[in-house]
């Protein structure tokens, strides 16, 4: 089973950790990624191509799961407006053993970072500065090559 | 026939819409060939898309390299690298 969400209303973790949880997973992966206030961060706001993005994500997690023999996959990601500490992303995988979740977790959010169209503009001293895709997100992405 | 041309993040901000809906002239070969094109429609145009190696495209939402061919797309999207996750 595989479920994409992208929206703009706080990421609920228990509810989206119960919703995969479900009959026939040996292990279940999850990775949160929140705000950091690097730099004195204030707000990130999050802005991206609907259509396009959950089509990504669907692609990605399909791929996931052909690779990894998942049972579920789940991608859930906030946009629009957030402060440090608040959920930007969660991602949770099942699979019959740990391995697979893991790694098909892993996978989903590194190329997650580089194949899906969102961008990040951070708020910091009254000014904003959209963000600057790194290097070091693209190698990471680049080592799920098959 | 017309296209539908988004714009994201700081692309869209440097043109001051998100969208447009454009005739666009035959002789456009590549989706940088559009790019250039486009360029000449405002400033601000002309400042969004100063240096095509920040763009990346999309033809009816599939990612595309700026040289591939146009093609009759209903809806092309110009941004910069994504900063997702």
């Amino acid at each position: 089973m595989i479920a994409v969400m992208v929206d703009p209303t706080p990421i609920d973790i228990g509810a989206e950790y119960a919703a995969i949880a479900v009959d026939g997973a040996g292990g279940i992966a999850t990775f949160a990624g929140l705000v950091r206030a690097d730099d004195g961060v204030t707000a990130l706001t999050l802005e991206h191509y609907p259509g396009a993005t959950e089509a990504a994500l669907v692609a990605l997690a399909e791929a996931a799961a052909a690779r990894w023999a998942l049972s579920a996959a789940r991608i859930t990601h906030r946009v629009g407006r957030m402060v440090p500490g608040d959920t930007v992303v969660f991602v949770a995988t099942a699979a019959r053993h740990r391995a697979a979740a893991l790694e098909a977790c892993a996978f989903l959010i590194d190329r997650l970072k580089t194949d899906a169209p969102f961008w990040k503009k951070e708020t910091l001293a009254g000014a904003e500065r959209w963000v600057e895709p790194r290097d070091s997100d693209d190698a990471a992405a680049a080592r799920w090559r098959p | 026939m017309t296209t539908e041309i988004l714009y994201f993040a700081w692309v869209r901000e440097k043109i001051g819409t998100g969208a447009e809906t454009l005739d666009l002239p035959a002789g456009l070969a590549t989706v940088a060939d559009l790019v250039a094109w486009l360029a000449g429609r405002s400033p601000g145009h002309a400042e969004a898309f100063a240096d095509p190696t920040r763009l990346r495209a999309a033809l009816d939402q599939n990612f595309v390299a700026l040289d591939a061919p146009l093609g009759r797309p209903r809806e092309v999207a110009i941004f910069p690298p994504v900063t997702g996750g």
